[in-house]
Order: structure tokens, then sequence, then C-alpha cells
């Protein structure tokens, strides 16, 4: 059984009361509003929340993964918007992380730590979604410098973000397009000239984290802002969703034990028939299977991360199948609490429907969880 | 200036409950008193704007430690906690005799305590302990701050306040008016296991255990009782107008308007 050590139940425990004091009691305004809560990337800025997976070099608190699922559930639990933020913010520094040299750290990272910065991470097109390998937004060379046309779509934070990995086609012979050979991770600085963000999608939940439309049009930028080596791309984009996709799950996690906690102490209070509800055996049976799905999925959670971590040959697969687990079932458990709370759950007096509307996004984002369930079961038959 | 800070382990509140000698049983789960962590606010404040250190003293069990490290995070240099078998069942005078010995180990220019504790409530530990130092003592601050060669703070009076000032070393016990206490940050979580809790034992205060714990108390419990429940409370959350309506409603409703 996985268990947390001293830290990381301090690190839960300071971030469980902050969200229940600072973030909760915001959570609802954020959704009615669809605006970005900067006043929420001030507060983590201030507990030091999204320095959490940078090295100590550069200013970071070099937690381990465990830790860092374990805030992004407990702010999740009250506000997913807000749980989404530390979450895409090592999303669009993983790839920096992963292949950006000494030099190009030592320019971005302490900026991301401090929050000072936010970054995004570029992948998906309108084309190209669940096959992100057919992404057509090019660079070419030209010079010292790499000039971007194209457009990225469903960018989380790309409108707000100081930062962002675009990844774009530079080479489109077959040999390397088969290869997934074509792709390079370029980071552009927002106030690039001709890379700009014309728009935000209005969404169904997280409706305070914004998810833009990115367009580049002979956006120039210099080989020095190049991550990894020319061709690199794809495979730097995989390794970041061995370690971004958890964070997903964890968000998927805390959605689902917040709908629960609302859930459980309704059916204590809500009485019919001349008992609590949740003394009715249709109720409780509910509430028993909400509780428990969601246990299982923070455990799956955090032996997958353990296992990433350990460098597992399968990380991949257990990341797709914590996230798949997990998303499942802050789907099936929110939908659970609207229907323990009836018509009240309905309304927006709880936060219920709001935990409802959030959950569907991690059954989207970061793959769908069709695309999860492919890469576990082309692992599974890999060595066959 | 350095500043020591008395911070009492007590159960979590709404947890509390008697052990088999009628005495607050300190085996549940622990945290730091609220009063005091009002108190550790300021202590820190001062300590970031003028410079040394803000220490932590506690006497209590074992179970102390993590509401020890809770203060570290919040940013405090360094612990002194006092744990040693014999200390149970301790009462005030013998917890007075724990601390004051502990304090004369210790280099200080003030010493700070919360109002009371949220478990044994006898806000006298404070000023008894500034006489057996003899030390000044300064009660009720809602605002502190240093001066030259000493400390002055604010009470509240019923005509505004009172501005008190002492020498250092001296002892100031405050109030929450002196402003909320801080979160910790992640930061402060992770770089307080590394900061240094020293472990001091009766023996390393030159205290017998005899003198102190259940068996010296000069008070006894004959009897407790469990305070009468009140009736539910009736919260009024709406904005400004409308909640002027309820509570007018509400206390016209009996009577009371």
């Amino acid at each position: 059984m996985t268990r947390l050590s001293n830290e990381q139940v301090a690190l839960r425990d300071a971030v469980r009361e902050l969200a229940d004091d600072k973030i909760a009691p915001r959570a609802a305004e954020i959704d009615q509003s669809g605006e970005f809560p900067w006043d929420m990337v001030e507060l983590l800025a201030k507990q030091d929340i999204l320095a959490l997976p940078f090295p100590a070099e550069y200013g970071g608190l070099a937690a381990d993964m465990i830790s860092m699922l374990v805030v992004i559930e407990e702010l999740s639990r009250v506000c997913a918007t807000t749980g989404l933020i530390p979450a895409v913010q090592e999303l669009g520094s993983l790839p920096l992380l992963h292949g950006g040299t000494d030099e190009q750290k030592q320019r971005w990272i302490p900026d991301l730590a401090a929050g000072k910065m936010l970054a995004a991470f570029a992948l998906t097109e309108a084309g190209a979604g669940s096959d992100a390998a057919n992404a057509r937004t090019r660079a070419t060379r030209d010079g010292d410098d790499w000039i971007i046309n194209g457009e990225k779509r469903f960018i989380s934070q790309g409108d707000v973000a100081g930062l962002v990995a675009v990844f774009a086609v530079t080479d489109t012979s077959p040999e390397q397009v088969n290869a997934h050979r074509h792709m390079t991770c370029f980071y552009l600085e927002k106030g690039t000239p001709g890379f700009s963000a014309p728009r935000v999608e209005h969404k169904m939940g997280i409706r305070g984290s914004t998810t833009a439309e990115l367009a580049f049009a002979d956006a120039r930028v210099p080989d020095a802002n190049r991550v990894g080596e020319v061709g690199d791309g794809w495979g730097l984009a995989m390794k970041t969703f061995e370690r971004s996709r958890p964070g997903i799950g964890a968000q998927a996690v805390g959605i689902a034990q917040g709908a629960l906690d609302v859930a459980v102490k309704y059916a204590g209070e809500r009485k019919q028939f001349g008992k609590p509800i949740g003394l009715h055996q249709m109720i409780g049976a509910m509430l028993a299977d909400m509780a428990t799905h969601t246990e299982a999925a923070r455990q799956l959670l955090w032996g997958a991360a353990e296992r990433i971590e350990a460098g597992d040959p399968h990380a991949a697969r257990w990341a797709s199948m914590c996230k798949l687990f997990a998303g499942d079932t802050a789907m099936a458990v929110t939908t659970d609490a609207v229907q323990v709370l009836g018509g009240y759950g309905y309304t927006t007096e709880y936060p219920v429907e709001r935990m409802m509307r959030d959950a569907k996004i991690t059954q989207l984002y970061e793959g769908t969880q069709q695309i999860q369930r492919l890469i576990i079961a082309r692992d599974l038959l890999a060595n066959l | 200036m350095n500043i020591v800070v008395l911070l009492k382990a007590v159960p979590v509140v709404g947890t509390e409950r008697l052990d088999g000698s009628l005495l607050t049983d300190r085996s549940v789960q622990l945290e730091a008193n609220g009063n005091d962590e009002y108190l550790l606010e300021k202590a820190l404040q001062l300590t970031e704007t003028h410079g040394g250190e803000t220490i932590l003293l506690t006497v209590g069990p074992a179970g102390a430690t993590e509401p020890i490290r809770k203060a570290l995070a919040m940013g405090a240099a360094r612990a002194v906690h006092v744990v040693d078998d014999a200390i149970k069942g301790s009462d005030m005078r013998a917890t007075l005799d724990i601390l004051a010995a502990a304090l004369r180990k210790m280099e200080y220019d003030l010493v700070f305590a919360g109002a009371d504790t949220s478990d044994g409530q006898g806000g006298v530990l404070g000023a008894a302990l500034a006489v057996r130092l003899g030390v000044p003592y300064l009660s009720y601050a809602s605002e502190i701050e240093p001066i030259d060669g000493g400390v002055r703070i604010h009470r509240l009076s019923p005509t505004g306040y009172d501005v008190l000032e002492a020498p250092t070393p001296a002892m100031v016990m405050g109030t929450q008016l002196l402003g909320a206490p801080r979160y910790p940050s992640l930061r402060g979580i992770m770089q307080a296991r590394s900061k240094p809790v020293e472990a001091w034992s009766l023996a390393d205060l030159g205290l017998a255990p005899a003198a102190v714990g259940g068996g010296a108390s000069t008070t006894k419990t004959l009897d407790t009782s469990k305070p009468p429940e009140r009736a539910g409370a009736t919260f009024v959350r709406e904005p400004a107008d409308a909640a002027v309506t309820q509570v007018v409603d509400f206390l016209a409703g009996r009577r009371l308007i």
C-alpha cells in the first residue's frame, strides 16, 4: 500500500486548509464569471505551490510526483480551475525540464517557479486532436531563426501564459513523418511578433481556466528557443504526458472527493421518510461505491506515480491507466453526487453541478479516454 | 531581537476528552494552540523586519512534534521541546517551573504568550512566568513594536487604547487583534524538516522528576461535568441589507425589540 511520508502529509494538510479557507469561497464565482483567476495564481505563487515540480537550483522545490499529485488533488477538491493551474504550469514546463539546456532552464525556470510567468503546452490543432502527429503548424529555418506558421487549438492557459511550448513540423519527408521525427519543440514568449491568441473557447466546465486558440503568422523565434534537438519534439511531448497525465488524474480524484464530501454531508442531513437519506439503502450504496472508486483511483494514481518516477519501462501505460480510471471515476462520482442531492444538486445552490461539468474535461484532455485505452492496449500487446 | 514564543500543543479543537485521571487526554492528535499562533505571527513579522530569531518553546508529549513542525514551517528558526515522561499530569505550577527553567537556559529579548489555551484556558501562565523570571509583563497586546532598549504595546481600553512600555527582556501576552497567522508556504514546510528541534529532558533543566507531574500536583480535579448544551445557532449569511431584515425579524419574533 502506498503511504504518504510525514512531509507529504504536512504539504497536503497545509494545502487542504488553504483550499478550504481561501479557494473554496471563490470557486462558484470563478465558474460563473468565466474569468481567469489571477488572484488564485498569486495565492499559489505566494505559497510556493507553483514551485513544486522544479529543480532546487532554479528556485523550485524539487518535490516528488506524489507531493505534486496530492497538492493538485486538494486544490481540485474545491475548485477544478485552480487545481489545473499548477498542473498546466508543470505541463508547459516539462519539455523544457526534459530537453532544455542549462542555459534555457536558467533563463525561464526561476520565473516559472516563482509564479511570475505562466506556461502552456501547444500540441493540439483543429484537425489534429487525438491524431496529434498529424499537426500542420510549420517551422522553417531562416538563418539563426525559425519562422513559424499555423494554428493551435484548445490550449489551456495559452492566452495568459508568458511562455508557450509550441510543437511544429520541421521535416515533411515521409520517412521522418513515419518515424515521428518530423516535429520540433520551440518555446515562444508572449509578445513575439506574429504570435497571438485570437480567441478563447466558451466551455461547459473549468470555466475560469482559459482555453485559447493560438495563431502563428511568420512568428520569428531564435534557434536559442528551440528545446531539444530538431526532430525530437514528438518524443518530448510523449515523455511530457508520462508526467502530466497523472496530474490530470489528481485533478479528477480531487473533483470526485469534493463531490463525495458534499454528497455524504447532504445525505446525513437531509431527511425523507423520517430518516437521513443516507440511511436509505439505495443512497447508502451509492455513497459506498463513490467512496470506494475515489479511493481506488487515488491509490492507482500514487502507485503509478511511484513506478513512473522509478523509470518503469511501462511508464506511459501507467500514466494512461491512472488518468483513465480517475477521469471515469470523477465523471461517475459527480453524476451520482448530483443524483444524491436530487433537485438541489441540479441547482447552483450546491457545488455538485459545477463539479459534474468540471469532471467531464478530465475524460477529454491530455488524451481522450479512448486514446488512453489505445495506449494501454498497445503496451499490453507490444511484446507478443 | 530574539523572541521566544510559548507554543502549546493542544488537542485538535472539538476533539478534547479526559483521560482516566480526569486530565486532558494528550494521546489524541495535537495542534498548535490557536491563540499562540497569533503571537507567533507577530514574532515572525518583528524578526523579519528587525532581525533576530523567532524561537519556539514547547512543553509537551512526543505528539507535540507535528505542531512544532508546522510552526517551524510558518517561519520560526528553531524550537526547544521539553519532553519527558515524568511531565505527564503536571499542573500549572509544575508547568511554570519547567518553562522558567527552560527560559533561564535561553537567550531572549522578548517572550510571547497567547491569551489562553483552548484546552486548559488558565490564562495566567504568562503573568506567573514573568513574576518568576523577574521581567516586566505587558498583557493583552493588540500591537507590539520594539523601541530603543525596550518594547511598546497597545492595549485596547474602553476609550481607545493604552500604550505600555517596558525595558527588555520582557514578557508580552497578546490577543488575536495582532493579526491572523499566515499559512505555511510549501517551501517553509519542506525547509522545516531540517530546522533544529532540541529535545530537553527534566535532567537537562536540573529539575527532579518528583517535583513535577501528576504526583507533585498541587491542584486536584474532584469532579468534571459537561457544559450545558446550547440551542443551535442561527447563521445569517445574506448580504447586509437582507441580513438586517432577517435579524430584525428574528428579534421581533421573540419580542426582544
